[in-house]
């Protein structure tokens, strides 16, 4: 039977091999050690972060590569920029990617464009992982899918794995990339298990998965609206419509030829986004269609998002805020 | 005098390459021979070089707006550098980085930057790698008055203190930030005093005298290399042209440029203690005003000449790997 990891689990073990294989890879942040290395009360390993994905890793490779940083976003993640400039290869966490409001201009600013504004001298293979997304009930500034940010800065890469062996091997390939990788973590998903090999392995950024293979429409997810995405396919099965799943992975860059493929197939698409529907994810799918794969359209695209709103906290108001099947299914009802 | 007569012609020599660059930079603006938003560094030579004299390449320095003094104290070639600011292929940044962004990492030069304060992080960063990797290294950042009012000095003030990382933060107070005046925006008049909130050594130097910012730099610069964690430099200088060139410099009065410019003139100051010490002739010192005139000259001519980016080039360097 084949080994069963949590997707926090898996980027925990991801983690290990990176640090383990490469004496440049360090990780900083809040918490990542979290009152590790406190002898006098007999604390080795301590929290290893929010979720406890670098659990292990302060006992293991030690406090000059696993450092707790102050709350103290924009300087430690300018401080990772530096770093990754002059050598190191930094893993940052920031722990919900709400956070990233005062911590924007190091990577907007600084790691996004530094290779390009140096003529092509510098690199900044910096990594910055960070819990998105809604589903544990942590309301308007702990729930955000902002991914849409960081997707359209020129010079940053951004994926979002939905599953734990993904997540494994998205996050070595970011790691081990040369451009700074924004890696999303969609909090609903951290606990969720699945099939993880032992092995090294890189899930290559930009390359888009067929979930599940189909004939009548597309529907496109990432992240946790992938399992969105599967739920709703399974409801249209049951009225014969076969839906083909496709799991993106990576924001940018953007796996279009996938996209296209698919809808040349099916000719009508629905994307599901968990972000706010303005100047986002999905708006850059339905743009790809219509602008290269209008000759395949049997039916307008679709996006099913949350709605222009903040998160809200209260259980009813979320499970309504967050696309469910139900509404992929209706949007692929009109169609017709 | 501690430093030999050659050691101080080639920093005079640095100083003067500084002031002439930057003086003939003003002259091509307002001749319509250049574009771009130009910060000039005049009148501050002397903090860049008496910091960078104790510094080799793989030491790493970042930088401001105001950006070509700390490259020049750095060893930028000043070819490349005007192609850059002409926005020519040949340029040390292929056109693509100008004046705001000029930058040499194979000189530890880690770029000139637009946005006031961002560099102070970045070299804390680059102290980080050092730590780490033992180089014996030191980061520099550099950075003016204003930037000791944002967020990323103190969050960078506090994680190279905790971490106690080789690095020297050095702030050229040259009394305004962009119009406005250091003490309307500032509550302390010692900027290096805010050093106490992290624990870290403060020192203050006359930003006009080379020899005060070349010692206290040199005794900053000496504990980050031996372990003893960062320092707070507080250099006090003046702003010979505006915020940028074409600044019609209304919130200043012509007397009070006239007092810094006439009695503290970093190159002349440098000049009467050389000579006053019988260390350099005078007559080598106006040799290096001639041939520097002759590079800077050289310089713009070349750039001129240069042919601009191939349209090609647009999306070039945006990533490493698509």
């Amino acid at each position: 039977m084949a080994r069963e990891l949590s997707m926090v689990a898996a980027i925990n073990e991801a983690l290990h091999i990176a640090l383990a294989a490469d004496p440049d890879v360090i990780v900083l942040g809040e918490d990542v050690a979290g009152g590790g290395g406190r002898a006098d009360q007999g604390i080795e390993d301590a929290w290893g972060g929010i979720m406890g994905a670098t659990r292990g890793l302060l006992t293991r490779f030690g406090a000059q590569r696993v450092r707790d940083t102050p709350i103290s976003e924009m300087g430690f993640l300018g401080a990772a920029v530096g770093a990754a400039a002059t050598g190191l290869r930094p893993v940052a966490e920031l722990m919900f990617i709400d956070f990233i409001g005062v911590a924007l201009d190091p990577l907007l600013n600084q790691a996004a464009k530094l290779r390009y504004m140096f003529g092509g001298k510098a690199s900044v293979p910096l990594t910055v992982r960070t819990l998105t997304g809604a589903g544990l009930r942590s309301a308007a500034q702990h729930s955000q899918s902002l991914y849409g940010i960081t997707a359209g800065i020129p010079g940053l890469k951004t994926v979002i794995p939905s599953n734990p062996a993904d997540a494994k091997g998205l996050l070595l390939a970011a790691i081990r990339d040369d451009d700074p990788v924004i890696f999303c973590e969609p909090k609903s998903l951290m606990f969720l298990s699945g099939e993880v090999p032992e092995e090294d392995y890189e899930v290559p950024l930009g390359s888009a998965k067929v979930v599940s293979a189909g004939s009548d429409v597309t529907l496109v997810g990432f992240g946790r609206t992938v399992h969105t995405a599967l739920t709703a396919a399974a409801a249209l099965a049951a009225d014969g419509i076969s839906a083909e799943v496709i799991d993106l992975r990576s924001l940018q860059p953007l796996d279009t030829d996938a996209i296209l493929a698919s809808l040349s197939k099916t000719g009508r698409l629905v994307v599901i986004d968990e972000a706010t529907p303005r100047c986002g994810i999905a708006s850059d799918v339905a743009a790809l269609c219509v602008d290269r794969g209008f000759e395949f359209l049997d039916a307008p695209v679709k996006r099913v998002t949350a709605p222009h709103a903040p998160v809200p906290f209260s259980p009813t108001l979320e499970d309504a805020y967050m696309p469910s099947p139900e509404q992929v299914v209706a949007a692929v009802r009109e169609m017709g | 005098m501690p430093l030999s007569t050659e050691t101080l012609m080639d920093l005079y020599r640095q100083m003067r390459t500084i002031r002439v660059f930057e003086d003939q930079l003003a002259e091509l603006v307002m001749a319509g021979r250049l574009n771009g938003f130009l910060h000039l560094y005049a009148g501050e030579e002397a903090v860049a070089v008496g910091v960078c004299a104790h510094l080799s390449a793989p030491d790493v320095i970042t930088s401001t707006h105001r950006g070509h003094g700390h490259c020049i104290a750095k060893g930028v070639d000043v070819h490349r550098m005007m192609a850059e600011l002409f926005g020519r292929r040949t340029g040390i940044c292929k056109g693509k980085g100008g004046s705001m962004h000029i930058a040499d990492l194979d000189l530890g030069m880690l770029g000139a930057n637009g946005i006031v304060g961002a560099g102070i992080p970045l070299a804390t960063g680059a102290a980080l790698t050092m730590q780490v990797k033992q180089t014996g290294g030191v980061a520099v950042a550099f950075f003016g008055d204003g930037a000791t009012n944002q967020g990323q000095f103190h969050e960078s003030l506090n994680l190279a203190a905790i971490w106690k990382l080789p690095v020297v933060f050095v702030i050229e107070n040259n009394g305004y930030g962009e119009a406005t005046p250091t003490e309307f925006v500032t509550p302390v008049r010692d900027l290096a005093s805010r050093a106490a909130a992290y624990a870290m050594a403060g020192d203050t130097a006359d930003g006009m005298d080379f020899f005060d910012v070349h010692e206290k730099a040199g005794a900053a610069i000496a504990r980050a290399r031996r372990g003893e964690g960062p320092t707070l430099i507080e250099c006090k200088t003046y702003r010979y042209y505006g915020h940028y060139v074409g600044d019609a410099l209304t919130y200043r009065s012509a007397a009070e440029a006239a007092e810094w410019m006439e009695q503290r003139d970093p190159l002349r100051l440098f000049e009467a203690r050389v000579l006053e010490a019988g260390v350099v002739e005078e007559g080598n010192l106006r040799r290096i005003d001639r041939e520097v005139r002759v590079l800077i000259e050289a310089a713009v001519a070349a750039a001129e000449a240069a042919p601009f980016p191939d349209p090609a080039d647009l999306l070039a360097d945006v990533y490493v790997k698509e």
